[in-house]
């Protein structure tokens, strides 16, 4: 089981209070995690209007995220990418009774303080906008709201685990419809994992030790999944997820869950789409459902995409590397 | 005795802890039975007691609607199979559901339990919370109560016994054989309730 504790002491997110003479308190692990943890075997779909958002809710999304533009439509612009009007997030969340996440620049850490006030339940701090601090992440044990962050190995992925995120996601390649750089990712995280799983069933600490210097994290992060053989926290995919067949795929290389970003609302069979990636998802362990999920797509109408060798902008490499 | 057969509903959610929980229960009871991972009519007949983890309501009870499971659980509970419901499992046994912010919202329901549910009764997820909670009924005095974007019930029929309230909001209530909570006992290392809902179904078998 995912462990659920890992606070670190003093964290400014916890908040202890009493309402009506009871003590309750919010923002601990325990509940950013658990979070997470009910997106499981559920796709978050990347919208940017409350049409949107309702079409995704209607299809089955256990979540939305809120964008400015859809990240196929942040690489045509160009320029600077931020978080998303706070009119529209607020909109959304009034409109939907599913989760409403929103993405953050990298390292922006008043981004996050406004979202963390809008109220959202989820913060991406996410390399589809332009990194506001190219040195550091955001020190997420500070914020109530739980995070999101991308990853593109085991070390990113417990770095940022360490910095307080309550849920990974593989970085894959956004917007370019290509499934590839997110398979790429899951795959070396998986690998990285039984590595570490078999040092630590051999109980050779020293080399613990040396893969934790390695992965520039703590000792006892390393030495915690490494027992447990998989991330301490949720692990969805995310990154050129265009169709059904590209869930269903993910899900069965061990992703708890599905992100999908332009893969929907950029192709021209939206509504249907993004039915069929949800129903590839639930059941992706029966393949003629998800044939028959394939089948609700037009291929003619699926998003182009980009190969991945030719691009100008690399947005995985975006943001500090430790 | 025959071998009780407990099915966690794997459509979306947390099922992996509800599944350790109910095995960890079992192995503590020294109760012979297995746990299974269940999503189709087939997995569903064989059941003895199911139970329905916390996830999304909307799209737990959209994706039982597609293969059936829907209608077969509602066949087991109604024919007499325990059920044990957690957050978007309390709601999917409602009756009735409304978003506190959205109101009505056309979403499936197995339309077994006799409440009213407000969903989001708390807020958003910045306002989860962990309390104490007792459900002094089934003799569990205290228990740490995870909300997550909980519902509560906001009315509810004549058969139906209340369990627990916190803040005046009732968060868990028990019907017959049917078990809801608001709050998540499966993310706590507390195995009392998942246990309680074994020995109900263990006597039922």
């Amino acid at each position: 089981m995912i462990p659920l504790s890992g606070d670190i002491p003093n964290s400014k997110g916890a908040i202890c209070e009493n309402v009506d003479s009871n003590s309750i308190v919010r923002g601990t692990s325990t509940l950013k995690r658990g979070f997470a943890h009910m997106l499981k075997n559920g796709v978050v779909m990347d919208v940017t209007t409350v049409e949107q958002a309702q079409i995704a809710e209607e299809a089955g999304a256990v979540s939305v995220m809120v964008l400015d533009k859809l990240p196929s439509d942040v690489r045509k612009a160009g320029g600077v990418a931020r978080t998303a009007s706070i009119r529209i997030i607020e909109e959304i969340m009034d409109h939907v009774t599913i989760p409403v996440m929103a993405k953050c620049r990298i390292g922006h850490m008043y981004e996050a303080k406004v979202l963390d006030e809008t109220n959202v339940d989820m913060i991406d701090e996410s390399e589809v906008l332009t990194p506001a601090d190219e040195y550091r992440h955001i020190w997420k044990w500070d914020y109530t709201t739980p995070f999101v962050n991308g990853a593109r190995s085991l070390a990113e992925a417990l770095r940022r685990v360490e910095e307080g995120a309550a849920m990974i996601r593989t970085k894959g390649e956004p917007g370019t419809g290509n499934v590839a750089e997110a398979i790429y990712h899951i795959k070396k995280v998986n690998e990285e994992l039984r590595a570490i799983k078999s040092i630590y069933d051999s109980d050779d600490k020293q080399d613990l030790v040396k893969m934790a210097r390695e992965f520039k994290v703590s000792y006892d992060l390393v030495e915690e999944t490494a027992k447990i053989g998989r991330l301490p926290v949720v692990n969805f995919a995310a990154g050129g997820i265009a169709t059904p067949a590209d869930a269903a795929y993910l899900m069965s290389l061990g992703c708890d869950g599905i992100f999908v970003g332009s893969g929907i609302f950029k192709a021209e069979d939206a509504q249907e789409r993004a039915r069929a990636v949800v129903l590839a998802t639930t059941f992706w362990e029966e393949p003629d459902k998800v044939k028959d999920a394939q089948k609700m797509i037009d291929e003619r109408q699926s998003l182009l995409g980009l190969d991945i060798k030719n691009l100008e902008l690399k947005m995985q490499d975006r943001g500090s590397t430790v | 005795m025959s071998k009780i057969k407990i099915g966690v509903l794997a459509v979306q959610g947390d099922v992996t802890e509800n599944f350790l929980a109910t095995m960890a229960s079992m192995s503590e009871l020294g109760i012979d039975g297995s746990v299974i991972q269940v999503k189709t009519v087939e997995q569903i007949s064989s059941l003895d007691g199911l139970i329905i983890p916390g996830g999304e309501s909307t799209v737990i009870g959209q994706m039982s609607l597609v293969n059936g499971a829907i209608k077969k659980i509602k066949e087991k509970i109604e024919s007499g199979m325990p059920v044990f419901g957690i957050c978007a499992g309390m709601v999917f046994l409602s009756k009735n559901s409304q978003d506190r912010v959205v109101g009505d919202v056309d979403q499936p329901l197995l339309d077994i339990l006799d409440v009213k549910i407000e969903r989001n009764s708390f807020g958003r997820q910045k306002d989860s919370f962990e309390a104490n909670i007792s459900m002094d009924p089934i003799g569990i005095s205290s228990f740490n109560g995870v909300f997550i974007r909980a519902p509560s019930v906001s009315e509810t029929g004549s058969d139906v016994e209340i369990l627990a309230k916190f803040n005046e909001k009732i968060v868990a209530v028990k019907q017959g054989n049917v078990i809801a909570t608001a709050f998540h006992p499966e993310l706590t290392r507390d195995i009392s309730l998942h246990k309680s809902f074994v020995k109900l179904v263990d006597n039922q078998s």
